[in-house]
């Protein structure tokens, strides 16, 4: 399997005031057409991780790596203007929250029109279909009337789901979606998962879901990276989970309240700092 | 046993949206009882409606066997307490750790601050080390802990939480939990909890109403939920929703 995207040894630095914090220390991990995990603690450098795949990184932050391929380019070395061109044609991202991450000023479907025009020269009425397939895709009933809609008019998992309409509509070969139903109630959670899932298999995509929830990510991916202060502690096959050597992964899976178990105090993470070494 | 806390057909209404549409409840003393639903539920608003922050258009509020008006005295506040979901919003961001406890002394005039505040700070494990600290140099666990103390300060005997723990880190939301459960046995305090998550409702509370749109959908014990002997379609949604995701 030849890999879609191949980190080796990638590392973020931000310049603070009381020096240099490594917010990812040399992580390494490839992928191909799968479903990759990536689970975090706040502050495990899970986000950045993705964000530096995508080129996203705030501009005082340092980005370095041995290797940093996309389908054999060298992203570190590929100019503003080849990453503008990668970044939303051929990689695609989903945030967390589209309450935020819309344009509050601009209707749901000029966004994903737009997304659309600026990588391929289509005429007006030919995107203008397409958008429309695409909110039918991902299950929006009526798309003619959420076309014209503002995302503060639509509810959290409509708008989540027109995120993702306008993350496919150009077809990338590859989606980084960091947290995509946090923000979702948990029966949204599952309705915008299944339409995750069966576009990517459609479309044979690769996929890197960030998350902090272990349990959910295991339940969706086929293999998940488990990262502690920047590094990756462990990799392992999402059915294997139940196996995990790692004591911070273990912890990880323990400490939630599970139904049917009574288990008080539940137990809590006991952190070593050899971990973080 | 008596009732802690006792709510006969509220309402609440904002300009015209019916927030709450005659929701009764019955919380025994010592007891922990959950909400739980979907955002737009109506969850938060009735816990909102009993510390007086949303305003009842119809329907009573009754605590220990007083019944509550329009406004809210400090008899009350000594009585009911409230911990909010985000403990980035709800901890004043230039006052000392010290300051916001002395705050509901001060209003109640306490004489006893500086013992009361240290134990507050022990009680919810934090130290005195924290005691001259601004919320910006805490973590989101450790600043969830002042809100307690916050709350405990005052020795209330009813605690409402409003998501206390989801905004926090899995690891972390086990330790604050853990708290919560300590503090009540210690202090035999009344919760009302809301969570959307229906592990952490069973695993916290004994009994539990489901809530959606406004309404009451059923109430049950935690061992129901356990043993899955729901009745209504939207509880067994919930249900199947915690199990995780499942490919089709």
């Amino acid at each position: 399997m030849s890999a879609l995207l191949d980190v080796e040894n990638l590392r973020v630095t931000f310049p603070t005031r009381t020096g240099l914090i490594e917010a990812v220390r040399g992580v390494s991990f490839s992928l191909g057409r799968e479903r990759l995990g990536i689970v975090g603690e706040s502050g495990s450098g899970k986000s950045q991780t993705g964000r530096a795949i995508m080129g996203l990184t705030p501009p005082q932050a340092e980005v370095t790596a041995r290797t940093l391929a996309f389908d054999g380019i060298d992203l570190l070395a590929a100019s503003p203007r080849d990453r503008r061109a990668l970044r939303g044609k051929r990689i695609a991202m989903i945030l967390q929250d589209p309450k935020y991450s819309l344009d509050p000023v601009m209707s749901i479907g000029r966004q994903i029109v737009e997304t659309l025009r600026t990588h391929e020269r289509v005429s007006r009425a030919e995107a203008r279909d397409r958008a429309f397939a695409m909110l039918e895709a991902v299950q929006i009933r009526d798309p003619s009337r959420v076309f014209d809609l503002h995302p503060h008019e639509v509810s959290g998992g409509m708008g989540q789901r027109a995120m993702i309409a306008m993350m496919l509509i150009a077809g990338p070969e590859m989606m980084i979606a960091d947290e995509p139903t946090s923000a979702l109630d948990v029966t949204v959670q599952l309705d915008v998962l299944g339409i995750l899932d069966r576009l990517v298999s459609e479309r044979g995509m690769g996929l890197i879901f960030i998350s902090h929830d272990l349990r959910l990510v295991s339940s969706f991916c086929d293999r998940v990276i488990v990262m502690y202060a920047g590094k990756v502690v462990e990799q392992l096959k999402a059915s294997e989970l139940g196996r995990a050597q790692h004591p911070y992964t273990r912890g990880l899976l323990n400490c939630m309240p599970k139904i049917g178990t009574d288990r008080h105090p539940l137990p809590v993470l006991d952190r070593k700092p050899e971990w973080a070494a | 046993m008596t009732s802690a806390l006792s709510i006969d057909r509220l309402e609440v209404i904002f300009d015209r949206f019916r927030a709450l549409k005659g929701v009764s409840l019955e919380v025994q003393s010592g007891e922990s009882f959950g909400l739980v639903g979907e955002s737009g539920s109506g969850k938060s608003t009735l816990l909102r409606a009993i510390a007086g922050l949303a305003p009842a258009a119809s329907g009573t509020i009754t605590v220990n066997g007083k019944k509550l008006g329009v406004r809210r005295d400090k008899a009350f506040y000594r009585e009911v307490q409230m911990v909010f979901q985000d403990p980035y919003g709800s901890l004043h961001p230039r006052q000392t750790v010290d300051r916001l406890l002395q705050e509901p002394l001060a209003i109640h005039g306490f004489a006893d601050g500086e013992k009361r505040i240290i134990r507050a700070l022990d009680e919810v494990g934090l130290g005195t080390g924290f005691r001259f600290r601004y919320a910006h140099q805490l973590s989101g666990g450790q600043r969830q802990r002042v809100a307690i103390a916050r709350a405990l300060i005052l020795e209330p005997s009813i605690l409402l939480l409003d998501e206390p723990t989801s905004a926090l880190d899995a690891s972390v939301q086990a330790e604050v939990l853990n708290l919560l459960e300590e503090v009540r046995r210690r202090r035999k305090l009344t919760f009302l909890m809301v969570s959307h998550d229906l592990a952490i409702i069973t695993h916290m509370c004994e009994r539990l109403m489901v809530m959606q749109n406004g309404e009451a959908v059923e109430n049950l014990t935690a061992d129901d939920l356990v043993q899955r002997h729901v009745t209504k379609d939207y509880t067994r949604n919930l249900l199947r929703a915690s199990d995780g995701f499942v490919r089709a």
